[in-house]
Order: structure tokens, then C-alpha cells, then sequence
């Protein structure tokens, strides 16, 4: 597993000798890093790496068995888990969308620290990913491209400092990968979010970078 | 044809048994043919169900000589091997034998405790042990049923709890679906013997209470009084055990630990 850095300034993300056993495995084998407010790193590696599991640990999806990560220089066990979660925001190779509509997908995680997204937020957010008019789709009708847009959407909702990408475009065709990855660059830059991108293709980073 | 061949009311009970256990193998040999194996726990459960229940049986006979208090202590027992048979149904889930203990003690406890105060049960050790042991029973059977569909459904969506967790969701939000699913589910039995009570069956307590010369009217609005205390005593059971075991399916630092195996390296 290495790892590909195509910006720079002040960090915002530091983990010191991060590691999870399972088993007596080490599937993440302390794992130190920096990275700066607003670059875009890129995870490569092989299937089986450890690099999902890396990123489950960032989100505390799991808990490490060594070592620890920072957020804004806090210890991020310091950190509320649903707090954090909400900063460093994570999008996965599956979307795992909830039954319902596209906009009440989006809505959840506003929803969770009792903020409600008024039908103008989401269509703004739906115009970010190109989704234009989706908000009362329902999402068992979507196809995996525009399924894995919303979940960009939600994950946006939130207004995350960070944005974890677990091999978003995996399951995608190739056509659906580069709009993806079109969107996603775009978003990144408009918003000057800091960004950890998954995955185990390495021509993926140059992609992510010509998108 | 069994009461012509034998006089002994024991044997002839043993050849009923005989009959009945011949019965459930036949059934298991037709699943056996469609590939659905389940001769081991079959024979493992009538042998054990016949052995129990003709232990239980002698002592019964002894203890129901007793003291009125002693029933404390039966039914305090047979919560414990409620519990411990309900564990063993949803082995895969943490902490499952302590959450089903206080379930059903608190579940079908205070219904029982609420029902004697009351004086819908009588308090003689003859009456109370087997209506009592009637809703540990069947809350064992629901708080059972909720857990194991609780773990199956949870399995099955990891992804999308883990999603909500991961969007700063709290636990019992990720998991409140599969909750009420369970809930639902585990009380289809329960609901379904107050609808058909007295069309689909007539229960056995109903029968026992006319042939010891109880007026049938009166015999057949307490069988009434007893499916509703059932109800009652497996309702409060599963929402206590969907409760707890909600908390457990998560770690302190909001993880999901009710996974079908450890997250494997990606």
C-alpha cells in the first residue's frame, strides 16, 4: 500500500503508528501520515491491503489496536463518534442507500443533529452531483452511477471537512467512472475539501487528477 | 388402540410418547430427503424434552407438596433454563444468555407477579407453577425469535448500518427498523393464539379445568385470562430483549459489533 499526495498546506489529519489486528493479523500495519488541509491523497494498493480498513479506522468505524489518529492536531478519541463521523465524511464502494427517496436520503444525516435540509438544499446538492430533479426518485429505481451520486450527495450533506472515498467508482463502467471522478474533483475544489481516495487501480490517481 | 394393549397408565404414557416421537422422526426423515438436516437436534431434543419433562415431572410431584413459597424458587429455575435455552438460539449475539435472563425474569415476572396480586392466579403452588411456567415458556419462545431475527436481519444489512453510523447517525437510530421487525415478527405466534382461540384450538389447561368438575364457561374465559397474560408476559419479554440487545450489538465508541465475522481486510 502507498500513498500519492497531489496538494498541499496546513494538516488537518495525522495518524501516528495506526494499526488493527484481527485475529493476530494486522490488516493495518501502523500506518503514520499527514495530511494537509485541502490535498487530495490517493490510497493504492492491492485487494487485501488493509486500505478500507484504513480508511474504516479514520471514519472509527473500527477501533484501532495501536496507535491513534489526529484531527486538527485532537486526539480523535476525544472526539464524539458521531461528531467525527460527521467531519470526516466516508462514501463507499457500495452506496448502501436507505429505502425511500433520493431526498430523504440526503436529509439523514442533517436529520441526526436535528437539522432539516429545506427542497432548496436539496436541489442544490442534486445539482452538484448532476441529478438534477431527483429529489422525489425513488432510489430502488436508480442505476449504480446515479445510486452512487447520491450517496456523494449525502455524504456532502453533512458538510464534512474531509472526505473519505472507499473505492467509489469500483463497480462502475467506465463511462460512469469518469463522471464520477469528474464530479468528485470538481466538488473537491469548489469546496476546498481534503480528500482520501481508495484505491487499488494505480492509474486511478492520475484519472482522479486529468478528470 | 394403545389403551386396549396396555393397563399401566406409565406404560401406556411411554407408547403414546413412542407414537408421538415416531411421528416428529418421520417428519425429520422427509426434510432429510430435501436436503434440510436437522435429525441430530430432533433426536437430541425428544429425548431431552421426554427425560426433562418426566424429571421435572417427579419432582414436581414432591415439591407440590410443599409450601406455597417454594414455587418462587421453581419458577426462578425455570426462568434460568429459559434464559439459558433462549441464549443458546442466538449464541452469535453478545451477551445473549444475561440479556435473555433479564428479560424474561423482568418480562414474564412481573406479569406473573401483577397477575397473582391481582388474583387472577391463585397463589397454590399447583396453580401457580404451571400457569407460571406457561408464560416463561412462551416469553422464551418470543425473546428467541426477536434475537435470532434481531442478528439475522442485522447481518444481512450490515452495509447499511454502518452507513448510517458512518453519515453521525447514534446506534439505536442505524438499528431501529430491524428492531421493530424483530418485535413484530417474535409476536406473530402469541397474536395469532389469542385470534384463534377457541376455533383453532381449544388448550389443554381448558380441558384439564372441566374434567376437574370447574364450570366449562368459567373454565373457557380463564383460558382467555391465561393467552392474554401470555401475550402480556411475551410482548414485555421481546421489548426488553430488542432493548438490550441493541445496546450490546454496538461498542462504547458507537461500532457495530453484531457482524457475521470480523471486518476482513479490504
Amino acid at each position: 500500500m502507498h500513498f500519492t499526495s497531489m496538494a498541499a498546506s496546513a494538516s488537518i489529519l495525522r495518524t501516528e503508528h495506526l494499526t488493527r489486528a484481527v485475529d493476530g493479523r494486522r490488516i493495518v500495519d501502523d500506518i503514520s501520515i499527514e495530511v494537509p488541509r485541502g490535498d487530495v491523497l490517493a490510497i493504492v494498493g492491492p485487494s487485501g491491503a488493509g486500505k478500507s480498513s484504513f480508511l474504516r479506522l479514520l471514519n472509527r468505524l473500527d477501533e484501532p489496536t495501536g496507535g491513534t489518529s489526529y484531527v486538527d492536531g485532537r486526539d480523535y478519541r476525544e472526539i464524539p463518534p458521531r461528531v467525527l463521523r460527521r467531519r470526516l465524511g466516508m462514501v463507499m464502494q457500495t452506496p448502501f442507500l436507505f429505502p425511500g427517496t433520493v431526498a430523504e436520503n440526503i436529509r439523514f444525516g442533517p436529520r441526526q443533529h436535528g437539522e432539516t435540509l429545506d427542497d432548496e438544499a436539496i436541489a442544490l446538492l442534486l445539482e452538484q452531483v448532476a441529478l438534477p430533479g431527483f429529489a422525489t426518485r425513488n432510489v430502488a429505481n436508480l442505476s449504480g452511477g446515479e445510486a452512487q451520486r447520491v450517496a456523494f450527495a449525502r455524504c456532502l450533506a453533512n458538510s464534512p471537512e474531509v472526505l473519505l472515498l472507499d473505492e467509489p467508482t469500483s463497480a462502475l463502467d467506465d463511462v460512469a467512472k469518469r463522471e464520477i471522478e469528474a464530479l468528485v474533483r470538481e466538488i473537491v475544489e469548489a469546496r476546498r475539501l481534503t480528500c482520501l481516495i481508495v484505491t487499488h487501480d494505480s492509474a486511478r490517481p492520475r484519472a482522479w487528477r486529468n478528470a | 388402540m394403545l389403551n386396549g394393549l396396555f393397563k399401566s397408565q406409565l406404560i401406556l404414557g411411554l407408547a403414546q410418547a413412542g407414537v408421538a416421537a415416531l411421528a416428529a422422526i418421520a417428519v425429520m426423515l422427509l426434510a432429510r430427503r430435501r436436503h434440510i438436516h436437522l435429525e441430530r437436534e430432533t433426536l437430541v431434543a425428544l429425548v431431552r424434552g421426554l427425560a426433562q419433562i418426566t424429571i421435572v415431572g417427579s419432582i414436581l410431584v414432591l415439591m407440590l407438596r410443599g409450601p406455597r413459597w417454594t414455587s418462587v424458587f421453581i419458577l426462578a429455575a425455570m426462568t434460568v433454563a429459559a434464559a439459558a435455552t433462549s441464549a443458546r438460539r442466538a449464541k452469535r449475539i453478545p451477551g445473549a444468555f444475561r440479556v435473555s435472563l433479564y428479560a424474561i425474569a423482568a418480562g414474564a415476572g412481573s406479569v406473573i407477579a401483577l397477575m397473582t396480586f391481582a388474583g387472577a392466579i391463585d397463589t397454590a403452588i399447583t396453580a401457580l407453577v404451571p400457569v407460571g411456567s406457561m408464560l416463561i415458556a412462551n416469553a422464551m419462545n418470543t425473546n428467541g425469535l426477536a434475537l435470532d431475527r434481531f442478528r439475522s436481519d442485522v447481518h444481512a444489512h450490515v452495509g447499511h448500518v454502518e452507513a448510517a453510523l458512518a453519515l453521525g447517525a447514534a446506534p439505536e437510530e442505524t438499528v431501529a427498523p430491524y428492531v421493530q421487525a424483530a418485535y413484530q415478527a417474535s409476536l406473530i405466534p402469541a397474536i395469532d393464539n389469542l385470534r384463534s382461540l377457541g376455533i383453532v384450538w381449544i388448550p389443554g389447561l381448558m380441558a384439564g379445568m372441566v374434567l376437574s368438575g370447574s364450570p366449562p364457561l368459567y373454565a373457557a374465559v380463564y383460558q382467555f385470562v391465561v393467552i392474554a397474560m401470555i401475550f402480556a408476559a411475551s410482548g414485555l419479554t421481546c421489548l426488553i430483549s430488542t432493548t438490550l440487545i441493541r445496546e450490546r450489538a454496538f461498542s462504547p465508541a458507537e461500532q457495530l459489533l453484531l457482524r457475521p465475522d470480523a471486518a476482513p481486510a479490504r
